[in-house]
This record gives structure tokens, C-alpha cells and sequence, in this order.
């Protein structure tokens, strides 16, 4: 009496399939469950056990061993419950065993038979097409995640429902795409709202044009923060390869909101300064994905960013390097992605008087070295464009309302359809310039290579066929200041 | 390293005349001993100074060291360190007085500055080698750098600041002491305002020293600027202000705002600082 479900279990964000064998034998009644499965999954046994019974079905008062194959594979969470009820019902008779060839599930289960959504199902979902199955048993909240792999949902909001399918008494459920992402988007934040800080706001259109990291100093309060949350509004909408790999990574995070499978809009994350290096890039037993893989494809923005752990913010330089995060265990390693834009806010020090001409800077040159310290010079490096945002006066503050994000992003779109098509190439006045910056003002040699990145992106940004001088002495005004480096 | 004694040809006159002149005086740099003997401005003030105290340090010590006259400092952070650099920034002759051994880079984070200075001009000291810090000696290193000085300028001091030990030094051997004015609202002034009541010689501009000390100020050369350019450094003169403010006022956007910024501090004529922008004054 041997009956075999097919699942998936998640190593980092990838589905391996795992095998859930029943095995039913003369004994003394009771079920164990073998093959690495963590404390969660154990707890499967009460769950199944009661569900079954809900469910107005049978429990076969035999010995009942449940292996999950591979089992060198640790199997974590209570996707497991919804397959190991069936092997066993499969194993009891209680359905033809053959219904289930061609299906893979992944559910939780109630103690009166629901079926519960799981995190993860997008990519098990991924994972049971690349094996083969064209179909899915998985919960009905979790059905338009999984039909977003391909594979045909079968959704169960029952255990009971679901057996009825298999006996071939019903049809499966019909599974109705919901509206989906396709319908109205909440209220993105605008532009429009900012206003003045003119070249702050100049700042953010490069930083979208171009991709590059950007930094902002000032005193609190000087809108850093408003700003920095205005940066997605300003990208690109996600195509849908990259908003199908954001869904999965929220799916596996447990992040996905119900009703609203597909992610379409790009991730802002904002850790809190007391983030853990393994909340920042990801970690755990399992490894779970962290702030630099869910703000894959988005912006991952570090308020007061020297307020942040050491170890934390040095761990960030991997990611922005290379574009992903790695993090290995004794059974193999998980690749995150986490090709982000950073985006970070600072005080000038830390009583925050500096940059504020109301205020006069309180702090002791002990005081301003350690503030500093704490942010390495590899760190800073990663900024292309700093800038420090002086409390404005009040007359600023009654300026004229900004341009909308829609405009803005119509020029970031240009720009970054023309650096694509080619790179720009530089006139000779503009070389020149460079060398002279190079020549007068702190400037590095990595900070050069900044400057001439940025000033592609403005030359982008004006629509241009070649890098001129004016673009230079622009991208110059963003350098990294003296000030936050020595 | 050279020790020079007091009964030394070489040891500096000016500094021989002080009330107590040191027993000997060490050195080292790559400057000759000579350099002491030079007609030189001591430029002095608080370690935790304000973007506008450094820029003006700077500038002092630039123009000072571009008329040939060798620029007098503690090497202390803030004001001192920056009227170093811009002795250095002008290919100037300058010279660091420390308060503590003469083998010592103190503070530690000028050391890069130490050794800049060295290559044409002088480090000094009255302490042999090997002598610690101690906040005791730095107000008799004051009196070297009062000694070593036709005049002394204080750029920024608060009431209690070594700055004005320096000042009293400079008074007691009748050398010439002159302040820079700052707001009578920070407390970063208090001490050179002070002065300035006392009757010290007020310094709006690099040409009221040099006509102190009778030295012919060089030719100011105004560098071409484009009309935009123009138009932006006289907003800046008007009153210094960040990015967004000087947009506000004028009729450039943020964009060419930049550029016009980034060209005038490649002139020489505007520095920004924690993003202020300020005119830098000759």
C-alpha cells in the first residue's frame, strides 16, 4: 500500500521537487514522518490527522510511515500538509492513485480541512513545470500565483473539494484569473508634492536616467527622505520577466498581498538602522531572501545611513558589486538576486547642525571623526551622485508645486532607451575638463570615473549625440564633497 | 632634524627677542633654516571652526603665501590646518609650530598634512623628541608662533580660545594683531569680535594685511567667466545659500545652475561647502 504526491520545497528562491511517499502497513496505528522535515513540517502529522477527519474522510487506523524524498533535503514550513494527506488518502484507497499523476500540491491544512495559502507557491509552481506537471492542488488565495507560472491552478479551498476532484466527481474549480495588477494601482507618490529642492529633485531624474546610486545630506528635515520614497515613481514600469522574478521573491518572502498576484510596481524597501547583516542581504537556516533581494528591480532606501551597523552596510558591498546576494550553508549555497538602486539619506553630523544656517554645529571634532568613520571609503564610493540638501529658507517652502512624476518619467524612459542604444562618446573639451577637476579639486581617480558616468547620464538626459563640457561641469556639482570624506 | 640652539646664527631673530625665547629650537623639513628669518604672518584660530572660518583660513593662507610671505600655524585641526593648506594650495613657503615633540605628528589626523609642509617648508619645535602632547604646552608653543611672526591674524576664536593666548603673545612683543569679523551671534566669533573692540585691525580682505606689513599685493588677475557665470557669483556675493536657494533667486535651473557653480570653483571664485555655497574674497 505505497502512494506517491509530488511537492516542492524551497531552497533560497528555488523549487526542488520533493516526493511525499505514504506507506501503509500491519501495525500498531500511528503515523512518523522521515526525510529531514523541521518542526513545522512535524506538526504536519496533527494537522493532516484532523483535517482528514473533517473532511469526512477516513483515517486508515494502520501504521502509516510518510518519507519525503530527497531526504537529504531539510524540508521546512507547512506547504507539506495538503500532498501528505493526499499520499495517504491515495495510499488508503479513498481515490484512484493514477488521478494524481500529472499534479504537483502545495497547501497547509486546517484542523477542519481548509486549505490554507503557503509562501513560495510562484516558484513551487515554476518548479512543478520545469518537472513536467501541468497541474497544481494548492489553495484558492494562492491559485492566480501559481497560474502566473503556467501551470493550471487546481484550487481547493476544501480537502474534502479536493478529493471529490480526484474521485472525478466534480470538475476542478474553476479558476478565474483575478483582475489582477492589471487594475488600478494604488496612489503612487508624486513629484509633484516636492516642493523646491531643485537640485535635489535634478538629482533623482539622473539617479532614474542612469541607475546610479545616489546619496543626500543635510539636516533633518529637508524633505531627504520624501524625496528618496519618490524614486519609483519616476523608474520605468517593470517589464514582465523582471515583474514575474519581484513576484517570486515576495512570494517566497510571504509578502505577496492576496488578490493581487503579479507585483507591477518596483520595490522601495526602507530597512530600519537597527536592520541585522542577515536581514539586510538574507540569511537563516533556509535562507530567506532580505532587504537587498526584495528590493530587486526597485529602490532600497537607507535612512540616517550612518546610524546603521558597520558589518550591516559592509555587507551591502557585495550586492551592489555584483548584483546578487550569496549566502552558503553547510548543504550548498542560495543565490539571491538583489540588483537594486541605493538610495541613502545622512545628517552632515551628528547633532545635525551643520548645513542648517539656523543652527550652528555642536559636535566635537572627536565626535565627527567616529560619525564618519563608520561610513568606509568603499562604501561612499559606491555614490555617483551626493547630494547635500541645505535647510531651505521659508520662502522656499511656498515655492512653486514640481513637476508631475509622469513627466519626469517620460525623460528618464528617453534616456535610458538612448544609453542603450549606444554609448555616447566625449568631446575633447569635456576630457579636458575633467582633467583639470582632477587637477583643483578633491577628486580621486575612482571619483573621475563618477563624474563621467554621471555626466553621460545628463548628456542622455538633454539628448545629445556627445558628452560636452557643460555635462561635466554638472556632473561635477554632484561629486562626493570633501566634507563626508576626510 | 637640525637642533638649533639659542646662541645659533641661525636661530631666527624675531624669535630671539621674545620675552623667554625657547633654549633651542628643533627642526626638520626640507626647507632651509633661513625660511625662519623671512618675513612671515601667523594665521591662527578654533580647531572646531565653521565652513565659513576654513574657507576664509584658506584663502588667508593662500594669498598670504601666494605674496611671498611664510605662512605661520599650530597644525592643529580646523583653522590652522587650513591656513597650512592654503599656503601649500598657493606653492607658498609655510611653517607648522608643534606643541609637543618634535619627532610627533600631532594630531594624528594632519600627519598627511605634516608631511606636505615638509617638502619645502619647516616643521618646528621647542621639545626634544619624544616629548607627549599635553594641552600645558600648547599655549607656550603659542608664544613660538607669536615669536616667529611679523603679525598674527585670529580667524575664528570663541571667548576662552588658544587663539587669543596667541594674540596676547603677539601684543606683549608689539607685533601687529589683526581678527576677522564674524556674526555677532555665534559664539565661534566671540573671541575675535572681542579683539576687534580692543582695537585689533579688522581683515575684510587679504589686501588689509599686506598693507600692514607694506607688502605690494599681486596683480588680482579676474579670471573670464561666462555671463551665466557672472550672474551667479553676483547672487552668491549677495549672500551665500545652497543650490535651491540661489535657483530661487535667479533665473537658471538646477541644471545650468550646477554648471555655472562648478565653473566658478574651478575659477577659484565661489567654494561650497556642506552644500553652501559662499564668494571666496582676495
Amino acid at each position: 500500500m505505497l502512494a506517491r504526491a509530488v511537492t516542492h520545497a524551497l531552497v533560497g528562491l528555488d523549487a526542488r521537487k520533493v516526493e511525499v511517499e505514504a506507506h501503509l502497513q500491519n501495525g500498531l496505528p500511528g503515523l512518523a514522518i522521515v526525510g529531514l522535515a523541521d518542526r513545522a513540517c512535524q506538526e504536519a502529522k496533527h494537522r493532516v490527522r484532523s483535517g482528514i477527519a473533517s473532511a469526512q474522510l477516513e483515517w486508515p487506523s494502520r501504521r502509516i510511515t510518510v518519507n519525503l524524498a530527497p531526504a537529504g533535503l531539510r524540508k521546512e514550513g507547512s506547504g507539506f500538509d495538503l500532498p501528505i494527506a493526499l499520499a495517504i488518502l491515495a495510499a488508503s484507497g479513498q481515490f484512484p492513485l493514477e488521478r494524481l499523476a500529472g499534479h504537483a500540491a502545495i497547501g497547509e491544512l486546517g484542523l477542519d480541512g481548509r486549505i490554507r495559502p503557503v509562501r513560495g507557491v510562484l516558484a513551487a509552481a515554476q518548479g512543478a513545470r520545469y518537472a513536467g506537471f501541468g497541474r497544481i492542488v494548492c489553495a484558492a488565495e494562492s491559485a492566480g500565483e501559481a497560474a502566473l507560472a503556467g501551470v493550471e491552478p487546481v484550487p481547493g479551498r476544501h480537502l474534502a473539494e479536493v478529493v471529490s476532484y480526484l474521485r472525478g466527481e466534480i470538475d476542478a474549480p474553476p479558476f478565474e484569473p483575478s483582475e489582477n495588477g492589471s487594475g488600478a494601482e494604488e496612489d503612487e507618490l508624486d513629484l509633484a508634492d516636492v516642493r523646491g529642492q531643485d537640485r535635489a529633485r535634478r538629482a533623482l531624474e539622473l539617479a532614474a536616467a542612469g541607475g546610479h546610486n545616489l546619496l543626500f545630506a543635510g539636516p533633518p528635515g529637508t524633505g531627504k527622505s520624501m524625496l528618496a520614497r519618490r524614486l519609483p515613481g519616476i523608474l520605468p514600469a517593470l517589464t514582465s520577466e523582471e515583474a514575474l522574478e519581484v513576484t517570486r521573491i515576495y512570494s517566497v518572502a510571504g509578502l505577496l498581498s492576496a488578490g493581487r498576484p503579479l507585483v507591477r510596481r518596483r520595490p522601495f524597501r526602507m530597512p530600519h538602522q537597527s536592520a541585522s547583516v542577515a536581514a539586510i542581504v538574507g540569511g537563516g537556516p533556509g535562507p530567506r531572501p532580505g532587504e537587498a533581494t526584495l528590493a530587486h528591480h526597485g529602490v532600497l532606501f537607507l535612512d540616517e545611513l550612518p546610524e546603521f551597523q558597520r558589518p550591516a552596510l559592509e555587507a551591502l558591498r557585495q550586492p551592489l558589486e555584483d548584483g546578487f546576494v550569496g549566502i552558503a550553508r553547510a548543504e550548498g549555497r542560495a543565490m539571491f538576486p538583489a540588483r537594486f538602486q541605493l538610495v541613502a539619506a545622512m545628517n552632515m553630523c551628528p547633532c545635525g547642525g551643520r548645513g542648517d544656517p539656523a543652527a550652528e554645529c555642536a559636535c566635537s571634532t572627536r565626535k565627527l571623526a567616529a560619525f564618519r568613520e563608520k561610513l568606509s571609503r568603499a562604501l561612499l564610493d559606491r555614490f555617483d551622485l551626493v547630494v547635500a540638501v541645505p535647510r531651505p529658507r521659508a520662502a522656499e517652502l511656498s515655492g512653486r508645486a514640481g513637476e508631475e512624476s509622469r513627466l519626469v518619467r517620460s525623460r528618464v524612459v528617453a534616456a535610458r532607451e538612448r544609453i542603450r542604444a549606444g554609448p555616447l562618446t566625449r568631446t575633447f573639451p569635456a576630457t579636458e575638463l575633467l582633467d583639470r577637476a582632477v587637477e583643483r579639486l578633491p577628486l580621486s581617480g575612482r571619483g573621475r570615473s563618477r563624474v563621467a558616468r554621471v555626466a553621460r547620464t545628463i548628456a542622455a538626459i538633454a539628448d545629445v549625440d556627445a558628452v560636452a563640457e557643460e555635462h561635466v561641469a554638472e556632473a561635477l556639482a554632484y561629486r562626493s564633497p570633501r566634507e563626508l570624506s576626510a | 632634524m637640525i637642533e638649533l640652539r639659542r646662541a645659533d646664527q641661525r636661530f631666527p631673530a624675531r624669535l630671539r627677542a621674545i620675552f623667554d625665547p625657547p633654549r633651542a629650537l628643533y627642526v626638520r623639513g626640507a626647507g632651509a633654516v633661513a625660511l625662519l628669518g623671512r618675513r612671515a604672518v601667523a594665521v591662527v584660530g578654533a580647531r572646531s571652526c565653521s565652513p565659513y572660518g576654513a574657507q576664509v583660513a584658506r584663502m588667508l593662507g593662500r594669498e598670504l603665501g601666494a605674496a611671498g610671505l611664510v605662512v605661520v600655524s599650530g597644525l592643529a585641526r580646523g583653522i590652522d590646518g587650513e591656513a597650512h593648506r592654503g599656503a601649500l594650495d598657493a606653492g607658498g613657503l609655510t611653517v607648522a609650530v608643534l606643541g609637543c615633540g618634535i619627532d610627533r605628528d600631532y594630531p594624528a589626523s594632519n600627519a598627511h598634512l605634516s608631511r606636505r609642509i615638509e617638502e619645502d617648508g619647516l616643521v618646528v619645535s621647542e621639545y626634544e623628541p619624544g616629548v607627549e602632547p599635553a594641552p600645558w604646552r600648547f599655549p607656550a608653543r603659542n608664544r613660538i608662533i607669536a615669536g616667529l611672526s611679523e603679525a598674527v591674524v585670529v580667524v575664528e576664536a570663541r571667548e576662552r580660545s588658544g587663539a587669543l593666548i596667541t594674540a596676547d603673545f603677539a601684543l606683549e612683543e608689539g607685533r601687529d594683531v589683526l581678527a576677522v569679523p564674524g556674526e555677532i551671534t555665534s559664539s565661534l566669533s566671540a573671541g575675535t569680535n572681542a579683539l576687534l573692540k580692543l582695537g585689533a585691525a579688522p581683515v575684510t580682505a587679504v589686501a588689509d594685511v599686506l598693507e600692514l606689513l607694506g607688502v605690494e599685493p599681486r596683480p588680482s588677475t579676474t579670471a573670464e567667466v561666462s555671463a551665466a557665470a557672472a550672474r551667479v557669483l553676483e547672487l552668491v556675493r549677495e549672500s551665500a545659500g545652497g543650490a535651491d536657494e540661489l535657483t530661487a533667486r535667479g533665473v537658471l535651473d538646477a541644471g545650468a545652475l550646477s554648471v555655472a557653480l562648478t565653473e566658478l570653483e574651478l575659477a577659484g571664485l565661489v567654494a561650497g561647502t556642506d552644500g553652501v555655497y559662499r564668494a571666496v574674497t582676495t
